[in-house]
């Protein structure tokens, strides 16, 4: 393989595994903070147990978020030196601002907040949890409008051999971007609520803290419901826009060959990419793509064949991604509805049926979240920044393909471990369950 | 005055204070386990940085951001070129981040000394080859029109050694002062007594380094051109003997302040002589990369200046709020009783 394939794989790994931590981050992190104001608003010491509890576990996830955030920051010139010196000039500026307002708040409070407690007032602490959460949803705000101006370019002029800022408004407004900070945080946020009606789920099961874990998971229930709802609708809206500025990853989503008017939307659907067409089509829902794409029953929708073969990404993955995807979307929607209402009523303990399901859903918005970058970022391609900059012409001159076998290897290896051992120490500790000793940090914070 | 050299400034600052900050990170780091004579000991260290070494290391973060924002080409090449050194950096940084966070985790002796090597290697190597890097920066790297002509063993040579000894040695008397400040009794005057022995070691590689920069590259041509700057490696000097002069009298904040000044000064000192280049090329000075020839375009840069000038103030008012919070001293017993710590 070239140093071209490695560095790409080696991307798609390193930024997949990143993508493990954060989402969690940015949903748990809410949850916490929102658990300690209420303990500080109450005084109510569930809510304090709580906020250690699921606070343990963000921390430990959070964790592998930082370390392999850094890997991120250096990848771009280490592994696509072409293309940052091309794009640099408007690309670097958003990671450095990510990380002069962003970075800098959550790694400091973090810090505060993990060794604060019988430092300053429960107020003041509280407060540093709520600025982490900030904090890291800024975070996602400016690498997403970074990825959001690779998918749709905004903003610049081609000078001097390269791509020029001109408009910094039209980076920092990107509609793109905005779409997709909002769909990938409501996808954190999903990710954190089913993670903690999960593992509330497992204790419930056990007869285990209950009044503790029916809290959380009502907590969680709650935040599922009106997350995976929005989800759905900005994830609508976040495929119209792909329809109108990236016509080829549209039609590979949708697996669409001859451009036409009036689309159906087949619920099944068999492409076959080396003929160029489908193998087979069933259960067409007349007007539906066309609706999709652009909220109009008759518009006409540009089918693969319209693209040169050069310009076209690889259907099978972006199509099966994005049918996974959707569906997971789907289901979600239904399991938050169906685990609102039955701990609304309180009917949580009977209803094993439920609480398993909920236990082995934790992976499920993972894996949504995953198979959606991949419609992102394979669907793109072959561009690495959309009509400006192919993939292929972006990668490093100086680096070896022996070089990136070895990192690529080495990352492997090396994240396989780390995510085993976190793995490990989520179970250990969420089996545990929450500490009943809150009597150092009680007593202490009354006197400070 | 023109925004390259304003961000060429910053940059320098940028690395400064990032050695200044996660320098004793590091120091304690590879202290840590010859230090501490038990567990316990061994925690309060790793507690004492606890609540700043992720604060610290965004430094880094924000000196690669900054450099890809304000000069991409540096960016680009330097990262590419220096790839399989920069990856031995980005192992160790990411196994020390997680060694501080999980080491705690799980109470058995195994895992606590698998994590405390992680932590020394997490701690050594980074300082070493942060030298290693620079050293090699002043000393220009073999590039021209056709790219990079070196490989991972060309960095290692006598100058790019040399100078990683000296961030090892600096970092490891840093590291004890803040030890000696940050703790009580035993383990205070231990590190105190490693930094008073430490520090000729120091003094001796930082007087050979000084000599060879003479011989190995270029940097002094600034200064003798413009006398004004020698100030700088001057005050390192000064700053270089007074933590000497303090820490022998037992007076370890000042003698601590008095590193943080020399880790400064030194970077200073290098940044200076590079003017104007980032990275010289030690083939012809016409491939080497300048701040002029790898910056960003004007508008950028005067964007990146204002955010800087924004947000940089008001991040170190809340680092400087979060150090003072955390400005006692640990001790054996505390670590014990504190559940939340590492
Ligand atoms: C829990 C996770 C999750 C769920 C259930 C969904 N998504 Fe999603 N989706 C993401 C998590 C995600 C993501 C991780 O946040 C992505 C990857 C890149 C991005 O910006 O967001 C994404 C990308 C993504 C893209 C590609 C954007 C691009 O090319 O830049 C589209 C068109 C959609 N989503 C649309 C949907 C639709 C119509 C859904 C129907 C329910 C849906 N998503 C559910
Ligand atoms: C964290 C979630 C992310 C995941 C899981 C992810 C996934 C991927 C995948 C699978 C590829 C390989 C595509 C291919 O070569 O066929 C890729 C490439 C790439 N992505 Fe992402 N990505 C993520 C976020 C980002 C962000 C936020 C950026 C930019 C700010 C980005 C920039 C790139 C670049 C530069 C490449 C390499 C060139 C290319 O193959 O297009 N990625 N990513
Ligand atoms: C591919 C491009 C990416 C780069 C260059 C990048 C960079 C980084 C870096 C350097 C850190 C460590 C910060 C620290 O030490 O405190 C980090 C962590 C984090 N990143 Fe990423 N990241 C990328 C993708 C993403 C995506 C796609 C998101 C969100 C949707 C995201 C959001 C976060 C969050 C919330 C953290 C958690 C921990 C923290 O920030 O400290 N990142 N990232």
């Amino acid at each position: 393989m070239d140093a071209l394939t490695l560095s790409r794989l080696q991307f798609a790994a390193t930024a997949a595994f990143h993508f493990i931590f954060v989402p969690l981050t940015l949903g748990l992190s809410i949850l916490v903070a929102y658990m300690e104001s209420l303990y500080v608003r109450t005084n109510d010491e569930q809510y304090l147990k709580m906020t250690k509890f699921w606070g343990k576990l963000f921390l430990i996830n959070f964790a592998l978020g930082v370390v392999t955030g850094i890997t991120m920051e250096f990848q771009f010139g280490m592994n696509w030196a072409e293309y940052s010196k091309y794009v640099g000039d408007i690309f670097g500026a958003p990671l450095a601002i990510e990380a002069t307002v962003a970075f800098f708040l959550e790694s400091t409070f973090i810090g505060l907040w993990i060794f604060g407690w019988n430092k300053v007032s429960k107020k003041v602490h509280a407060l540093s949890i709520w600025l982490v959460a900030i904090a890291t949803n800024l975070s996602a705000l400016w690498i997403l409008l970074a990825n959001g101006w690779m998918q749709k370019p905004v903003g610049y002029i081609l000078r001097n051999n390269r791509a020029e800022m001109v408009d910094f408004m039209a980076l920092v407004t990107n509609p793109y971007g905005w779409l997709k900070f909002s769909h990938t945080l409501l996808s954190g946020y999903v990710i954190a609520a089913f993670f903690v009606m999960g593992i509330s789920a497992y204790h419930l099961l056990k007869k285990n803290k209950m009044d503790f874990f029916k809290r959380s998971f009502k907590m969680g229930a709650t935040f599922a419901l009106f997350t995976s709802i929005l989800l759905f609708i900005v994830g609508d809206f976040h495929a119209a826009m792909v329809a109108k500025s990236q016509p080829t990853k549209f039609a590979a989503m949708e697996s669409l060959w001859e451009t036409q008017k009036a689309v159906p939307y087949n619920l099944l659907l068999i492409p076959d990419p080396a003929n160029e067409r489908n193998a087979a089509e069933a259960v067409g829902i007349p007007k539906l793509l066309s609706f999709l794409a652009f909220h109009d029953g008759n518009a006409e929708v540009k089918g693969l064949k319209e693209f040169p073969k050069g310009d076209r990404p690889p259907v099978m993955i972006t199509f099966l991604s994005f049918r996974g995807m959707a569906a997971l979307g789907i289901l979600f929607m239904l399991l938050s509805i169906i685990s609102y209402v039955v701990s609304k009523r309180d009917r949580l303990e009977s209803n094993t049926t439920l609480l398993r399901i909920m236990l082995y859903s934790i992976p499920l918005p993972y894996i949504a979240g995953q198979l959606g970058w991949l419609v992102a970022e394979v669907g793109r391609q072959p561009w690495i920044v959309y009509g400006v900059l192919r993939t292929s012409d972006a990668v490093s001159k100086a680096i070896t393909p022996s070089q990136v076998w070895v990192s690529l290897i080495g990352f492997t290896l090396f994240y396989g471990l780390l995510g085993i051992i976190d793995i490990y120490l989520l179970a250990k500790y969420s089996k545990k369950g929450p500490d009943d000793d809150l009597s150092s940090i009680i007593k202490t914070s009354r006197e400070v | 005055m023109e925004f390259q050299i304003i961000w060429f400034i910053l940059w320098g600052t940028l690395w400064a204070v990032y050695f200044m900050l996660d320098g004793f990170d590091f120091g304690a780091g590879i202290l840590h386990s010859f230090l501490a004579k038990n567990d316990a000991e061994k925690r309060v260290i790793i507690n004492t940085v606890g609540p700043v070494w992720d604060g610290n290391e965004v430094w880094l973060i924000t000196a690669g951001g900054a450099t890809f924002a304000a000069f991409p080409t540096t960016y680009a090449l330097m990262f590419s070129y220096l790839y399989s050194a920069l990856l031995i950096i980005l192992f160790a940084l990411i196994f020390r981040g997680v060694a501080f966070e999980f080491r705690g985790k799980v109470d058995s002796d195994g895992w606590k000394k698998g994590w405390d090597i992680a932590i020394f290697l997490g701690s050594f190597v980074p300082a070493l080859l942060f030298g290693v890097a620079f050293g090699n920066i002043f000393q220009g790297l073999p590039m021209d029109a056709e790219g990079y002509h070196g490989t991972l063993f060309t960095l290692l040579n006598p100058y790019g050694l040399l100078t990683g000894i000296l961030f090892v040695l600096l970092f490891v008397v840093h590291g004890a002062l803040w030890l000696s400040v940050k703790t009580d009794g035993d383990i205070s005057k231990r590190a105190s007594r490693v930094a008073n022995k430490t520090w000729y070691a120091l003094l001796i590689v930082a007087v050979l380094f000084l000599i060879h920069t003479a011989f190995a590259t270029k940097l002094y041509a600034n200064y003798l051109q413009n006398m004004v700057w020698l100030v700088v490696p001057v005050i390192a000097v000064l700053a270089l003997l007074g933590i000497k002069l303090f820490a022998s009298k037992g007076q370890h904040l000042k003698a601590f302040y008095s590193s943080c000044l020399t880790i400064v000064m030194i970077t200073f000192t290098g940044v200076i002589g590079l003017y104007p280049n980032l990275i010289p090329s030690s083939i012809d000075p016409k491939y080497s990369l300048t701040i002029f020839n790898s910056s960003s375009s004007i508008y950028t840069l005067k964007i990146m200046t204002v955010v800087a000038l924004l947000f940089v103030p008001v991040v170190i008012a809340y680092q400087i709020w979060v150090y003072r919070i955390f400005r006692h001293k640990l001790t054996v017993d505390g670590v014990i009783k504190d559940k939340e710590a590492y």
